[in-house]
């Protein structure tokens, strides 16, 4: 295998996708997959907005619009939010910490495959008779009261992606702990790749209960447990708590990357080092740890009880202090410097104003007396797509902007890229501003309608208008994309001129090695250091050396292949509650279990011991890479 | 007022018509503001922002304690990042200018985390005050010398996609109108028989959930004033998802006055069978002959147990202000329910589509409209 890139057809680009174990190219499918999944989810909250735009619409059946917002939720936080975050950790983080890639790149490729089986699945329940109905919550009562096999697919679905999420959290944990360059001490690590370590600590420790819950749900729609049968003597709150104690630490599973995203675009566009570091990086360890002090705070009107309430509502507030601190820090990393408006840093500002707007209606909610008013109303709605839009959201598109030069060696249209940002940050304000008051005049969430004369009418049309405002937003940025793969211009390794961390020592896209050498790290932001000393290029650490590089692999996609055949056994099964089972489903369950171990054996037995670029070959490519 | 054109010059000409005109349009302006500022709050009978009772009131105040505290936030968030935005963007002539690297300021980190500390504190008072005070049930049980309940507690139970109320202490069982006395506190036993639902009155107090695995208590308090203000009707809701029609899960809250109250319980105690027309009669006899009756109970005196009273308890049902919760209480109205309650709430458990005559339709609408206790 060479890196001499001959033009090579489209099978070859496929085959070469469906086996490679390169975090590079594994952040290639990560963002498509991810991006396939954000604009269904985008349709899917388009369609909920269509149905809520005037009083007693009858563009959904009442069945039809709790699949659609169940749908939504579920796409957006697991198959779109997460695998669009894996995507910019895959592309960045190991660069940034001047790796050859992750530690364990069969697992990176088996953690993508996993989460689109899973998410492939989950979605064919719309044509496989029903979706999933019970709210991405999926409350054990309802969920088990659901009709066809909607329920099922959520948990099998989730199942398998949730399993791909847990390998890639516990693959990029080790990466960090282990594969960082020499001189790169933790207090030297760049803040996306803090965050993502944090992170991936919370997925190590938040998936887990959440596997469990599931698990629960699954035996007792398929097999006929009763974990959660109360007259059988089982128990329904516990699924809350299952979910919560998973469900909280996701959101800062999700946003914890999110800030270290714009800590990573303020400094380089202020052209200053980020303020405060050590207590960004204390804020984020810390909000990682509180994540899973607060769950029950989703549950104050589940009656848990005065002393409960009155802790987890305590305990909620707290966390408002690290997250103030990062505002801080982001402001006055701005003070002072020469800040360029660049696409990137346009999110970032808009980013400030609505995660503060965000923070604030969650403290609000902390506070749980008021949140029985509060909870389950449209200000919940609007509260975290605050959060999740303008944060996560925000975060993602600027950092498509600012890493798509290190990912695929282009530059996304700026001036397009103003014009997405305009319609997206007025389209959300105008979405979700009205929605905290529609839930203070007393609008329930997740109703398919809602009867005239309550109120109600101004403040959903209001919305509605926002969302198609958004929903351009999102077309104009797939045409960027798609205008900037046909131009195809090629820029070199720091287009914005102000790179800090050592990605953008390296050129765009890197070579599928990464670093000819691996690089020595001499402080925080490596490359900047090496620029102000006049220097083009990191000081190497060792001297040049063959590299050893692992084997490209179709075992991962089988494996997770085999899964998604599995499921549809357990699905079908003959004890399942639907009472649908079918005379093939255990033989097909026995054959996807038996493709997915038989892999996983191959695997283990047949020695793959990867292979060397020589020397030589490297001083070949000589200035080139 | 009439405006033509003509009038319109005349007005104008003469100072007293423009002070006139000034007078009006400020009487205007102001009446637009008001109900432009109480639109902002919401209707009356709903929104959280109208409490008309203690509870409601207490999570209002903190509303306007928290958003006041997070105002202060966002202000001085907004003084610096304006700041910021003005003065330090890159400027022509700056293109290389390299800006000094600050590392950080301990003194700030000290204030942005003490006084945000501060903040949560203040906040931390009235929130676990509250907690407790709305949890404080010492008063459901408290009983007077003659060993009667001193407060009124009330049995609230949800079912896919209706509510009953059981007034436990005073032998009455009804549904979907829920009528409570003003002035006092009133308990609540909430739960649930099929699946987890929330009961809310926005405009009385916060929601709680209605398990199904335990009994959740709360209590509200109805403002006479207020109640008044909002014609004695407030509007409830389902919180929780529950289904297709988890939207059309409401419920109506008649507040009255106590002694109001009292009489409305005597009339339901002393419950007599009303006098029914030949049509009604004709309705009677289909409601027992189609066995409507096996479920949904006449009579407000219930003693079957809970989980055998498989349908709404329809006894004053004449006296109801909706019908299922949402439609008008018109007999075009009752007659679609009775027809087709599949369209009106989908997934209900009575049936989808009935298969009735219009003749019979209307017998049963006449028989359940007639059904009204204390007349």
């Amino acid at each position: 295998m060479s890196s001499i890139t001959a033009k090579k057809g489209f099978g070859a680009i496929l085959w070469e996708y469906l086996t490679t174990v390169d975090h590079k190219k594994i952040a290639h499918l990560y963002l498509f997959g991810g991006l396939f999944f954000f604009a269904l989810g985008g349709l899917e909250a388009l369609m909920i907005r269509i149905q809520l735009l005037s009083p007693d619409m009858e563009f959904l059946n009442e069945a039809t619009f709790n699949e659609m917002f169940t749908m939504h939720g579920t796409t957006m936080i697991f198959l779109a939010a997460m695998p669009l975050l894996f995507a910019i950790m895959n592309a960045v983080v190991p660069l940034q910490i001047g790796a050859r890639d992750v530690a364990f790149p069969f697992l990176n490729a088996l953690g993508f495959w996993l989460f689109l089986f899973g998410g492939i699945f989950l979605n064919l329940s719309w044509i496989l008779g029903g979706a999933p109905d019970a709210g991405w919550t999926a409350y054990v009562t309802l969920a088990l009261d659901s009709p066809g096999h909607g329920i099922d697919f959520y948990t099998l679905g989730l199942q398998i992606s949730g399993f791909g999420t847990l390998i890639s959290g516990i693959n990029f944990l080790v990466t960090i702990i282990n594969m960082r360059a020499p001189g790169m001490t933790f207090m030297r690590m760049p803040l996306l790749t803090w965050t993502t370590f944090i992170a991936s600590t919370l997925i190590l420790f938040a998936f887990p209960p959440l596997t469990v819950g599931i698990f629960f749900l699954m035996f007792d729609r398929l097999f006929g447990a009763n974990f959660f049968n109360i007259a059988m003597g089982g128990n329904s709150i516990i699924w809350e708590h299952l979910f919560w104690i998973f469900g909280h630490p996701e959101v800062y599973i999700l946003v914890l990357p999110a800030f270290g995203i714009f800590s990573e675009i303020i400094p380089t566009f202020s052209r200053k080092r980020l303020f405060g570091y050590s207590s960004m990086v204390f804020a984020t360890v810390l909000i990682g740890f509180l994540g899973f002090m607060v769950w029950a705070h989703h549950m104050f009107t589940t009656g848990l009880g005065n002393v409960a309430n009155a802790i987890f509502a305590v305990a909620t507030m707290a966390i408002a202090v690290p997250t103030g601190i990062k505002i801080f820090n982001w402001l006055l990393t701005m003070w002072g410097g020469s800040i360029k408006v660049t696409v990137p840093m346009l999110y970032a500002l808009g980013f400030i104003p609505s995660f503060v707007m965000g923070g604030v209606t969650g403290v609000m909610q902390g506070m749980a007396p008021l949140d029985y008013q509060l909870h389950d109303t449209y200000f919940i709605v609007a509260h975290f797509h605050y959060v999740i839009i303008g944060g996560v959201v925000f975060a993602i598109i600027a950092a498509l902007h600012f890493y798509w030069p290190k990912m695929f060696g282009t530059m996304l249209s700026e001036k397009m890229g103003y014009v997405t940002f305009v319609f997206l940050f007025i389209g959300f304000h105008l979405t979700f501003f009205i929605q905290h008051f529609l839930g203070l005049w007393g609008m329930p969430r997740r109703v398919a309608s809602y009867l005239p004369g309550q109120g109600f009418e101004l403040g959903n049309m209001i919305s509605s208008i926002g969302a198609f405002m958004m929903g351009i937003a999102v077309t104009l940025l797939v045409i960027n994309i798609i205008i900037t793969f046909v131009k195809n211009k090629k820029v070199d390794n720091d287009p914005w001129g102000d790179g800090r961390t050592m990605e953008w020592a390296i050129a765009s896209p890197p070579p599928y090695y990464n670093f000819k050498q691996t690089p020595l790290v001499r402080g925080l932001d490596t490359y900047w250091i090496e620029k102000m000393e006049g220097k083009k290029e990191l000081t190497p650490a060792e001297p040049l050396g063959d590299i050893h590089m692992p084997n490209n692999s179709i075992i991962p996609f089988i494996i997770s292949l085999g899964l998604f055949i599995a499921a549809f056994g357990a699905m079908y099964n003959p004890a399942n509650i639907v009472k649908d089972g079918q005379p093939w489903a255990i033989p097909v369950l026995i054959i996807g279990l038996a493709i997915t171990f038989g892999s996983m054996l191959i695997r283990s037995l047949k020695d793959d011991l990867g292979y060397h670029i020589h020397k030589e070959e490297l001083e070949e490519e000589g200035g080139k890479a | 007022m009439e405006l033509s054109f003509e009038k319109f010059l005349l007005v104008i000409h003469t100072k007293e018509g423009i002070d006139g005109l000034m007078k009006k349009w400020r009487l205007f302006s102001v009446l637009t503001l008001m109900a432009l500022v109480l639109s902002g709050c919401g209707e009356p009978y709903l929104s959280t922002l109208r409490p008309a009772g203690e509870v409601a009131k207490k999570q209002f105040d903190m509303l306007i304690l928290s958003s006041i505290v997070m105002l202060f936030v966002i202000t001085v968030v907004a003084i610096i990042y304006i700041t910021v935005l003005i003065r330090f963007r890159r400027k022509k002539g700056d293109e290389n200018k390299i800006p000094k690297q600050v590392e950080g300021s301990h003194k700030l980190e000290v204030i942005w985390t003490v006084i945000p500390v501060l903040l949560v504190l203040l906040l931390s008072v009235p929130t676990v005050w509250y907690t407790f005070d709305f949890g404080n049930l010492s008063g459901m049980e408290r009983v007077n010398e003659n060993g009667e309940k001193e407060n009124l507690v009330i049995n609230v139970r949800a079912n896919q996609y209706w509510w009953e109320f059981e007034y436990p202490d005073l032998g009455i069982v009804t549904s979907q109108d829920l009528v409570v006395p003003t002035g006092e506190k009133v308990y609540f036993n909430l739960f649930a028989s099929d699946v987890k639902h929330a009961f809310w009155i926005p405009a009385i107090g916060g929601k709680m959930d209605t398990n199904t695995d335990n009994i959740n208590k709360f209590y509200l308090e109805f403002d006479p004033e207020k109640s008044n203000e909002a014609g004695n009707i407030f509007y409830g809701k389902c919180a929780e998802l529950c289904g297709p029609s988890h939207a059309y899960m409401d419920f109506k809250v008649k507040a009255i006055s106590k002694e109001e109250f009292n009489e409305w319980v005597s009339a339901m105690q002393n419950y007599e069978e009303p006098e029914l027309n030949d049509v009604a009669l004709r309705g009677q006899q289909l409601f027992q002959e189609l066995n409507c009756i096996n479920c949904h109970a006449t009579t407000p005196a219930n003693s079957t147990p809970a989980d055998a009273r498989l349908a709404p308890n329809l006894s004053d049902f004449g006296n109801r202000t909706t019908i299922a919760g949402i439609l008008p209480m018109t007999k075009e109205d009752l007659k679609k329910w009775i027809k087709e309650p599949g369209k009106v709430k989908p997934g209900n458990k009575m049936y989808a589509e009935g298969s009735f005559s219009e003749e019979e339709l209307d017998a049963l609408a006449e028989y359940l409209m007639s059904l009204k206790v204390g007349e």
